[in-house]
């Protein structure tokens, strides 16, 4: 007897949403299948990688990568735009690491004349991330989100404490996208999911961030409940869980050791950024075979080695 | 597929004997069909009846071990496609390439390669389980590195599609249950030969799917049974097209012609970019490669390979837990601090990792968090000030310490006011977020 091919259909597909405006805007999702399984049928929109800055010098992160912007100086628009000329990521993903209450504390409105000025330089979607301080990433998201209408920017994100604030001034007020973050479970992201559903924000305008982590630092729960979610929105068409997902993983890999220790900490591990890479790379793939339709990354040759592996994959 | 409890039923006597420790027949059927009992456990069941079930119960995908002695591994008997519906089994073997063309140096940079990187991660050892030593041309050269590399005491995958300088280099390794590489239709007699003669694992190769799945079943005619598949393909595409193809036919589509592990040769598909081997090697983590070939092992690939492996491979259903208890670090007296961290085997493991690191004396007191990292167990209620303080109390340190000094982790600074209230005398410390400055803040801590 030979061969016969074991096809996996499903009934569901993963909502497409889109991204910037013009040239450079791009849509992600539209797949009926597990993800790169183009052999299955429609795999979508090629997966985005985006490149993550700071509104904190680059010299905060490392010597290596203030070596590599050099040329930007502090100037925020300036590093977006030597990153977009260079790099040609999908899209950036400007932090405002400096707006945390319990550090620098820059004011709403510093942030927001950061953010205009970085949409000006570029042409690429952009991603706003905050402080990981949720209330003052609210006030910082709305009034971005007020200034930056018509550019329809992703907000990274909303939460289960935030996400009547972001969800009603992002998504509702200006248009723009965002993103509903839970942490690695397929309830908390359906959950969410439903409550801005309920606000009134339209699935085209919700991505999902269902949580990350680095790899061997509990990524097993990570890719477990990209599965899931999966399964449930393409076998059991499941609508409240069809949003594309995006994944910061930048924002996890470079506080670990693997990226973090120095040649001296660690002598036998070899050059310091090549390490943060390969966790990086490892990281974002990882993520990418297992469901997210987007990934952020730090360094420009991961950037390069993910987007080689998606097109390759695509 | 497995059996029914009601077919297995009428497989036994029906007499109710009691023997087997049920009071019924059906009633051990059942536990049988949950795969709870064996069937050996019922005394009167036929030799044929338990060909039948063991037929029907076979897994959907063979398991193999392969190599001798300390290197001894077992590659595939996955029952299912996504670790949440049950916990993978046999991690995916990692082998470093080797081929006729090397030099001396380049043979030895990479045996140093493969010696250096050997770790411990949370209680596994890490480091590349196989040699995979690959005829060309160069006959001498090959068998040369092949006892060269085989010194390593290693797996040893021999890979040859000339059946006689397979055999050769068979003869040399044989004792070691090597797997041998590199059958295709024209030599497929000759290497099953080879390999049933040594009673090794044999490894296929076709340019198309169709035809792989044609030799599986010209090997299995042929008599041999233990068997790879070579799912490479021409790129990279291909490569994960056929190594997903291959795994769910024989997990969801009840295949078993394509019930065997798989081995992709990452090196060649990368073509040289290290950044990438290491992007294709975490796919096939992830999605179903038995045996991944690198070109080469170095700490920066090793880390998040096996990190990511590592996770992948621990069973869903329990967390990896240390015991909650004091842990003492080099001979801490009545004025070390006190170091507090969660029951989370990851997170004990980098922790304790650093405070070794910090040579300076030092407590670690752990209480019962639940097995969560510090801020899941903090945000599921597991990490508070009173459970810190039962911790404390019963630790008997109170009564050990004249200096009452609790660092707490970074990430939790917020519990610092909650466990001063609970805990008058001791002065509690916020330590650094991260593990790795453990050291630096021990040392200034002093
Ligand atoms: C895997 C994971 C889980 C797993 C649990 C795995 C486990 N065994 O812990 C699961 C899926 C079960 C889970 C569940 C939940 N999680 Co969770 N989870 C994570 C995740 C992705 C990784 C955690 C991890 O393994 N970290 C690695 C370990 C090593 O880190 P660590 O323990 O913190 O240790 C480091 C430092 O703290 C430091 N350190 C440790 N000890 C000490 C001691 C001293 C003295 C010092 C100085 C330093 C130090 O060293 C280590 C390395 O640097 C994180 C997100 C992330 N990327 O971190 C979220 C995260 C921790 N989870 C979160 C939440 C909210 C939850 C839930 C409450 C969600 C819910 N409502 O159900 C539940 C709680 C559990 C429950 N109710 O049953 C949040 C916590 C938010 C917050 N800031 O409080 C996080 C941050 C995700 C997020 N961004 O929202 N989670
Ligand atoms: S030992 Fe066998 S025959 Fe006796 S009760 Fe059990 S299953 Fe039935």
């Amino acid at each position: 007897m030979g061969y016969k091919k074991t096809v996996k259909k499903y009934n569901g597909t993963i909502n497409k949403v889109t991204l910037g405006t013009g040239e450079k805007a791009f849509e992600i999702g539209g797949r009926n299948v597990m993800p790169f399984y183009k052999f299955d049928g429609e795999a979508g929109e090629q997966a985005k990688v985006g490149i993550e800055i700071s509104d904190e010098p680059a010299s905060s992160w490392s010597e290596a990568f203030a070596e590599l912007y050099k040329e930007a100086g502090d100037d925020t628009a300036a590093w977006a735009k030597l990153v977009e000329e260079k790099y040609a990521p999908d899209f950036i993903c400007l932090r405002f690491d400096g707006a945390d209450p319990n550090g620098k504390n820059k004011s709403v409105e510093e942030c927001v004349e950061v953010a205009k000025k970085v949409a000006d330089e570029i042409s690429v979607p952009l991603v706003v991330a905050g402080s990981k301080n949720d209330e003052k990433d609210s006030e910082v998201f709305q009034k971005i989100a007020e200034a930056l209408q018509g550019k329809n920017i992703l907000i990274l994100s909303a939460k289960e404490e935030n996400y009547k604030a972001v969800g009603a001034a992002g998504a509702l007020a200006y248009n723009q996208k965002i993103s509903a973050e839970s942490s690695v479970d397929i309830n908390l992201a359906k959950q969410l999911n439903i409550l801005l559903g309920q606000l009134g924000v339209k699935k085209e305008s919700v991505i999902m961030d269902i949580g990350s982590a680095a790899v061997g630092y509990g990524f097993e729960y990570v890719t477990s409940t990209m599965d899931r979610i999966l399964l449930a929105s393409l076998g059991q068409n499941d609508d409240t869980l069809q949003m594309p997902i995006i994944t910061p993983i930048s924002f996890d890999v470079w506080s670990v050791k693997e990226a973090l220790a120095t040649e001296a900490d660690e002598p036998a591990w070899g050059n310091q950024i090549e390490r943060g890479i390969h966790m990086e790379v490892s990281t974002a793939v990882s993520c990418l075979v297992s469901g997210s339709d987007a990934v952020i990354v730090r360094h420009p040759k991961s950037l390069e080695t993910v987007k080689k592996f998606i097109e390759k994959l695509s | 597929m497995g059996l029914t409890g009601l077919e297995i039923f009428k497989l036994t006597p029906r007499t109710n004997c009691k023997e087997c420790g049920f009071p019924t027949c059906m009633a051990f059927s059942m536990k049988v069909a949950s795969g709870a009992v064996e069937i050996e456990k019922c005394p009167h069941i036929s030799d044929e009846a338990k060909g039948k079930l063991s037929e029907a119960t076979a897994p959907p995908m063979k398991t193999f071990t392969i190599g001798k002695g300390d290197a001894e591994r077992k590659i595939g008997g996955e029952t299912v496609l996504y670790r949440h519906e049950k916990t993978l089994v046999n991690k995916p073997l990692v082998a470093v390439a080797f081929d006729d063309t090397l030099n001396a140096e380049e043979v030895d940079a990479k045996i140093n390669n493969i010696k250096d990187v050997d770790y411990e991660r949370i209680g596994e050892q890490m480091n590349a389980e196989a040699v995979l030593v690959r005829y060309g041309t160069d006959k001498e050269s090959f068998l040369n590195i092949l006892d060269k590399v085989s010194q390593l005491g290693k797996i040893n995958i021999v890979y040859s599609k000339d059946a006689s300088v397979a055999k050769e280099a068979i003869e040399k390794v044989k004792d070691t249950n090597p797997v041998l590489m590199g059958a295709n239709k024209d030599n497929l007699n000759d290497m099953v030969a080879i390999a049933s003669e040594n009673k090794i694992v044999l490894g296929l190769e076709a340019p198309t799917l169709e035809e792989l799945y044609d030799l599986v079943q010209a090997a299995d005619k042929a008599g041999h049974k233990d068997l790879i598949l070579n799912t490479t393909g021409e790129e990279i595409g291909k490569a994960f097209e056929n190594t997903v193809e291959v795994r769910r036919a024989a997990i969801t589509g009840g295949d078993r012609t394509f019930g065997y592990p798989s081995l992709v040769f990452v090196n060649d598909l990368a073509e040289g970019d290290e950044f990438m081997e290491t992007a294709l090697a975490s796919t096939l983590v992830l999605r179903y490669g038995s045996i991944i070939v690198l070109s080469d092992i170095s700490y920066k690939r090793a880390l998040p390979l096996f990190g990511l492996r590592q996770n992948i491979y621990t069973d869903p259903q329990k967390p990896m837990r240390v015991e909650p208890k004091v842990y003492e670090f080099g001979a801490p007296k009545e004025d070390s601090p006190v170091l507090l961290t969660v029951d989370f085997a990851l997170t004990y493991f980098v922790v304790s990792g650093e405070i070794e690191r910090a040579k300076s004396p030092a407590w670690l007191l752990i209480p019962d968090a639940g097995g969560y990292s510090v801020l899941t167990s903090w945000a599921a209620g597991k990490f508070g000030g009173s459970v810190i303080r039962n911790a404390v109390k019963e630790s008997g340190l109170e009564e050990k310490l004249t200096k009452k000094r609790l660092v707490i982790p970074g990430k939790v600074a917020v519990l610092k006011g909650d466990i001063e209230e609970e805990l008058p005398g001791w002065e509690v410390i916020v330590g650094p977020d991260e593990a790795m400055q453990i050291p630096k803040f021990l040392k200034e801590l002093v």
